[in-house]
């Protein structure tokens, strides 16, 4: 055992002082540390996506990450997605087009999706199941994954 | 006011699931903690066969944070995991042990059990447990002659065997007979929740909890309270959200054991979150068999006969299920088609792999392939077009109920209803079958590898034998459904607050629907066998319809009014005749009712009832799927440009979430089909233990697909008319595939195993073509 850090985490805009590990992952640090338990983990080997979070806008694997290598950056995980009651427009795809089931993968796809969509707000169709491809659902068949993405980018332009 | 009834039933209404889901307020095993919590880390077994000699724990015991290291030694009072179903004497010396007592049987059995502050210090605590094993050969394929389990019993725990009719005099009769020898990979439903158990003992209450429970929480609360001589009333399952389930996920595994002796023994809560690795060695695999079979046909394409010897790949113990797979495969592989004469027999044989069970339907997966195979055979032998072989030998709507003296989960097989070549039909005409076959051979003429291919399949749904349902309306009109039913993620709350709504007369979201919780209702079946909708459906239906009349009989009293003119509208009870009438809200009946009530006379306190619904005979959906591919022939690589799934499910109480069901069904016959597959090598290692190694599809594999979902041939066994939906996404897909390949390759009957990989089918490609 190593000694533990003191480390600060700004997740959805509120900062968590947190004393950690060194190997602490920011995805253990979110759940356990900062009580945020939306952000899942699936296979802690970097592949199946449920862990995304964004870091500084960008998707990362926060199974992948340690929470010291998150000091004072902007981490946004699922719970921040709603604002003030209402839904992100993908949270509100996600149900209307029946895009989850267990719901287990979901958080890692709902951030996968936001970091890209407020990126690349006109992404190609191909490009976009090039993104998507990078997170697994054992669910639905990933069809109305795809739906609920392209309606909430359209959406999501319509409020810009 | 309007007096419009609203339907719900049918209606592709939106989930009360989602809200937690997609806000990340879920409760998956992972999140549930208790203060004082200890974590487990499993020590697994690093040899796949071998004399468990000596474990030293010494180290692990001393490291930090660590509360108690556990052996077999620790736990001698702790018995094997038994079967579901019952005592099968003879199979039990197959049963597995929660720790490994003497020897190890594959790679991954739990060897020992560290219990420590943390899941970093338990992992850590963990690397030090050293086992002295010595190694002996392992046993890898069902293929190979049986060896001895233990001194005078050997790996091939049983034949089972099911049959009827004089098949020997058949194949001597026949015009032609034909063999195949297929294999089905070894596959599991592999859920993105890993497992998790998290057990807290209750001193006060004198009650055990165990947290995580999933699937069939009532089976395994009287299984563990069996296991560790407890009342049932003081041992309960809880069951949070689960993250996928498959058939896989909630039976009782060494480690559910585990937790709960540990939160007895050792005083504090006791939590354990499986990791993938573990999860892909661990928790049960499924699928593996190799089938002999035959046909024997007359020169018109009647199957006079079929003919099975099929070798069942066990791995290393008969776990929960005892012989379930291979007992329905017997059962269920004639399908649709009518068979004359049948015999099966099936090896269950064990092998030094982690052990086998359900896998969503188990059985019908691998026989689809099998039988669908052997019609495309007997069609190439015969010279005639598949689609009029399986027109000659289908069971007709006529023949219904069509009874066949197999079994399937302990069931006699009694098809309730259907038109399964109308089905077909159907579906032809949909994807325009003859258009698209033309299309299809002039692009192969044109050098492309592409083809079409059929299976057709009969499910089998809504194991019974009872669900009982609990409904009561509070004093402010919001309804409870108390189900002994359980949500593994597929809508299960949504279906039953439907059919409740529909019934009672209320709207579908001021119902709340229990499930998966021991200490709210004494029975429940669970959620396997795609019998949620069907058994626990029609409970909650049966419950309904008596609330109604109750509710109605106490507003005819209050109202002065005639019961025949009362309805339920909205959560109202209302005049039909007099649509501007008095009324009454539900709530306020509740009111009249309650213990306290001066109005509520003789009656029994509450709003409230209890439904059951019992039955003799699980139903029968059916399906038929049409795949159209290319084949790479450089890469080997295998693209799906079309595929549609039709099927019959009788009544579909939510089409959006019974679609749903058949997309993602599909997408996991398609990692069957093409992808997935746990392979070993020849020491026993295992090589599929990342998701880098056992590939799920991902978006970019899985192509759209069209559904035509019917309603035509509801089941007479129910009151709705319903048949399950769970299961029949993914049983043709390997058997349409493999079809779909070999027309595209030109190679009639080239497919003979699953998943057809790119080094497969290669292999293929350089293969001699087929003789014509």
């Amino acid at each position: 055992m190593t000694a533990k850090l003191d480390v600060t985490l700004k997740v959805n805009g509120r900062t968590h002082k947190v004393h950690v590990e060194p190997r602490r992952t920011l995805a253990d640090a979110l759940r356990e540390d900062c009580g945020l338990t939306g952000t899942h983990l699936g296979c802690e080997h970097g592949v199946c996506g449920a862990c995304t979070v964004l870091v500084d806008g960008e998707p990362a694997r926060s199974c992948l990450m340690f929470a010291v290598q998150a000091a004072d950056k902007e981490i946004r995980t699922v719970e921040g997605l709603a604002k003030d009651g209402k839904l992100h427009p993908l949270q509100q795809a996600f149900t209307e087009h029946h895009a989850l089931q267990c719901g287990f993968c979901t958080p890692g796809f709902l951030m996968l999706a936001t970091g890209i969509l407020e990126r690349q707000p006109d992404i190609s169709e191909d490009d976009l199941l090039d993104v998507l491809s990078s997170n697994l659902c054992r669910c639905t068949g990933y069809e109305n994954i795809v739906k609920a993405v392209r309606d909430a980018a359209a959406r999501m332009k319509a409020v810009r | 006011m309007s007096l419009e009834k609203k339907k719900y039933i049918g209606q592709p209404l939106q989930r009360l699931e989602d809200p937690p889901l997609i806000t990340g307020r879920g409760r998956y095993a992972a999140d549930v903690s208790f203060p004082r919590q200890l974590h487990m880390r499993i020590v697994r077994s690093p040899i796949a066969h071998g004399r468990l000699k000596s474990i030293d724990t010494a180290a692990a015991k001393s490291a930090p944070g660590v509360h108690a290291v556990w052996t077999a030694a620790d736990i001698p009072e702790v018995p094997p995991i038994g079967f579901r179903e019952g005592r099968i004497e003879r199979l039990e010396p197959y049963r597995q042990p929660v720790l490994a007592t003497d020897r190890v049987r594959y790679v991954g059995e739990p060897i020992a059990a560290v219990f420590a502050d943390d899941p970093y210090l338990a992992e850590d605590a963990a690397d030090l447990v050293t086992a002295d094993i010595e190694e002996l050969p392992p046993l890898l394929s069902a293929d190979e002659p049986p060896r001895e389990f233990e001194p005078g019993r050997s790996t091939e725990a049983d034949i089972v065997r099911q049959g009827y009719g004089d098949v020997d005099a058949a194949f001597k009769l026949a015009h032609a007979v034909v063999e195949l020898d297929l294999r089905i990979g070894r596959h599991s439903g592999v859920p993105l929740e890993t497992r998790g158990a998290i057990a807290r003992y209750d001193a006060a209450r004198d009650v055990l909890e165990l947290h995580g429970a999933a699937k069939v929480p009532h089976r395994n609360q009287e299984a563990l309270s069996r296991m560790l001589n407890r009342p049932m009333a003081g041992m309960h399952l809880y069951e949070g959200h689960v993250g996928g389930g498959f058939g896989i996920r909630g039976e009782l595994y060494p480690e559910d054991v585990l937790v709960c002796v540990a939160a007895l023994r050792l005083e504090r809560p006791i939590k354990w979150i499986e990791d993938r690795h573990e999860h892909l060695i661990a928790a049960n695999h499924s699928r593996q068999q190799r089938h002999k079979v035959r046909a024997a046909v007359a020169a018109d394409g009647e199957i006079l006969a079929i003919d099975d010897e099929f070798f069942h790949d066990q791995g290393a113990y008969l776990r929960t299920h005892a012989i379930r797979v291979p007992h329905m495969t017997c059962g269920i592989l004639p399908g649709p088609y009518r068979i004359p004469a049948y015999r099966a027999a099936g090896h269950v044989r064990l092998t030094n792999k982690t052990p086998a069970a359900t896998y969503r339907a188990p059985g019908r997966y691998e026989t689809t392939f099998v039988r669908e195979r052997l019609v495309d055979a007997i069609a190439a032998k015969l010279g005639m077009d598949p689609v009029e072989v399986r027109r000659r030998n289908t069971i007709t709507s006529a023949e219904m109920p069509y009874h066949r003296p197999l079994q399937a989960l302990g069931e006699e097989i009694d098809h309730d209803s259907g038109d399964y070549m109308g089905l077909l039909d159907k579906a032809m005409a949909r994807v325009g079958w003859d258009k698209l076959q033309a299309d299809l051979k002039r692009r192969r003429a044109a050098g492309e590898a592409v083809g079409a291919g059929i299976a057709l399949f009969v499910e089998k749904s809504g194991l019974g034998p009872t669900d009982g349902v609990r409904i009561s309306v509070d004093i402010n009109g919001m309804v409870e459904v108390v189900t002994g039913g359980a949500s593994i993620g597929q809508g299960f709350e949504t279906v039953m607050a439907q059919i409740c709504a529909e019934t009672l007369g209320v709207d579908y979201r001021r119902i709340r629907v229990i499930h998966g919780q021991t200490d709210k209702i004494e029975h429940g079946i669970g959620a396997h066998a795609s019998r949620a909708t069907v058994m626990t459906g029609s409970a909650t239906h049966v419950a309904a319809t008596k609330l109604r009349a109750k509710a109605i009989d106490v507003a005819a009293e209050l109202l002065q009014a005639p019961a025949a003119a009362l309805d339920v509208i909205e959560g109202k009870v209302v005049r039909t005749d007099r649509p501007d009438g008095p009324s009454i809200e539900l709530g306020d009946i509740a009111r009249h009712l309650s213990a306290t009530s001066k109005t509520r006379g003789d009656r029994e306190p509450g709003l409230s009832v209890t439904g059951w619904f019992t039955t003799e005979h699980q139903v029968y959906p059916y399906g038929a799927h049409i795949a159209v591919v290319r084949v790479d022939r450089d890469t080997g690589a295998v693209t799906v440009e079309q595929y549609l799934a039709a099927y019959d499910i009788g009544r579909a109480v939510n089409p959006m979430l019974v679609k749903g069901q058949i997309v993602g069904g599909f997408a996991q016959g398609l990692g069957g089909a093409l992808f997935e597959e746990f392979r070993y090598d020849e020491r026993g290692e295992p090589l599929s233990v990342t998701f880098a190694d056992y590939l799920l599809p991902t978006v970019r594999e899985t192509p759209r697909i069209d559904i035509m979902l019917t309603e035509e041939a509801p089941s007479p066994r129910n009151p709705l008319g319903i048949k399950g939906a769970g299961e029949s996404g993914i049983t043709g897909v390997g058997g349409a595939i493999a079809s779909a390949i070999d027309a595209a390759i030109g190679k009639p009957g080239a497919v003979t195993q699953l998943p057809v990989t790119p080094q497969r089918l290669k292999e293929l490609l350089k293969a001699a073509p087929a003789a014509p």
